[in-house]
């Protein structure tokens, strides 16, 4: 049994609430409805036998609606098939954590949610895992600055402004000269 | 027969007297006591520690400069070398460690990370250890070999043996007499 007919299957059982389905060197992926990623990834876990969840990440599609979108990446361990699984995810909405399927989800969605800010409905422990408890922002945001916003929780934590003039790290792709791509400083409101 | 002792900081033997008496300043055995044995507290919070480690064992052995003593405990080390990245998130526990240890006490920032925040001009680093407590000697390089830090300590040892580690406490109570 391969992933392409994983994804046949996937088809024929959930229909319409499959969006988009893309094979790419042999890399199956499925994009759903955001309501049936909790059900198509349970059916993948338990009826095609995808044990094991590799990473959970998510990705900011800044200035699209909706702007979110999280991929799960699964496996199965005997016969090494490999499935992605994606969903557009608006801001404020709550995705279904897949913890009760594989506990190995657990951390990181809490890092999807301490780095994005993508909540996760039923996780039975959704707290920041990289930065502190009551830090007010969402680092990977793509309207984050890279060099950090002030904030300040007396006793327990602080955070500045870092220096990016000069540096290396304000590189911007696509640009169409080196004075566009590389700037001095790039400043974000 | 005046010695010429009393015109460095280093103590000397009189050769007339070789072995029984040693001429020398309060301040300057002070510092000579303090000096030969820095108990360093190793902060390794990354790369850096490895180079730290290294500079402890055998081969380039700092127990040679009696800085030997490593005490995992902030209460029993003068030094605090802060070998690596300082997140925000650790930033207050350096802190914290740097106010449990007794004084005198004194900080190496070891590295490009601790002295500057290094490669690292992000929102999760602190920009350099000094923003939150006093270093007196910046190593740079990225890690620095161990003999960068050894040449650092010693650097370290150079600025102790110019203390006045009694003079400051005299002159504090003199002039408090001399209010009061």
């Amino acid at each position: 049994m391969s992933s392409a007919t994983d994804v046949t299957r996937l088809r024929e059982a959930f229909g319409g609430k499959i969006l988009e389905t893309v094979e790419f060197r042999g890399e199956q992926t499925v994009r759903v409805e955001l309501g049936s990623l909790h059900d198509v990834l349970a059916q993948c876990r338990n009826d095609h036998g995808y044990a094991m969840v590799l990473d959970v990440a998510s990705v900011d599609h800044f200035g699209e609606e909706p702007r979110f979108e999280i991929v799960y990446e699964i496996a199965s361990v005997d016969d090494a098939k490999r499935l992605r699984v994606k969903a557009k995810v608006a801001e404020g909405e709550a995705v279904a954590s897949a913890t009760d399927l594989w506990a190995g989800a657990d951390w990181h969605e809490r890092e999807v949610w301490d780095m994005m800010g993508i909540a996760f409905a039923n996780h039975p422990n959704l707290k920041r895992i990289l930065m502190w408890e009551g830090y007010p922002f969402f680092p990977l945001r793509k309207d984050f600055p890279l060099a950090g916003r002030p904030s300040e929780m007396p006793d327990v934590a602080f955070s500045g402004v870092a220096p990016l003039e000069g540096g290396p790290f304000v590189t911007c792709a696509g640009g169409e000269n080196t004075v566009v791509r590389e700037p001095r400083a790039r400043v974000v409101e | 027969m005046a010695s010429s002792s009393l015109n460095t900081v280093h103590t000397a033997y009189d050769s007339k007297v070789e072995g029984n008496m040693i001429l020398t300043r309060v301040d300057a055995a002070i510092n000579w006591m303090r000096k030969n044995s820095l108990w360093p507290m190793p902060m390794g919070l990354a790369c850096c520690a490895i180079e730290l480690m290294a500079t402890a064992s055998s081969r380039f052995d700092i127990s040679r400069f009696g800085m030997e003593v490593m005490r995992f405990s902030p209460r029993q080390a003068d030094v605090l070398i802060v070998s690596g990245t300082v997140t925000y998130k650790m930033a207050l526990a350096v802190k914290r460690i740097w106010d449990q240890m007794p004084e005198p006490k004194w900080c190496v920032a070891m590295g490009a990370c601790a002295s500057s925040g290094g490669m690292y001009r992000s929102y999760a680093v602190l920009q350099g250890i000094d923003r939150l407590i006093p270093v007196d000697v910046y190593i740079s390089g990225c890690p620095p070999r161990p003999e960068a830090l050894i040449e650092g300590l010693l650097a370290l040892q150079k600025k102790i043996e110019g203390e006045e580690s009694t003079m400051a406490q005299k002159k504090a109570y003199f002039e408090g007499k001399a209010k009061a």
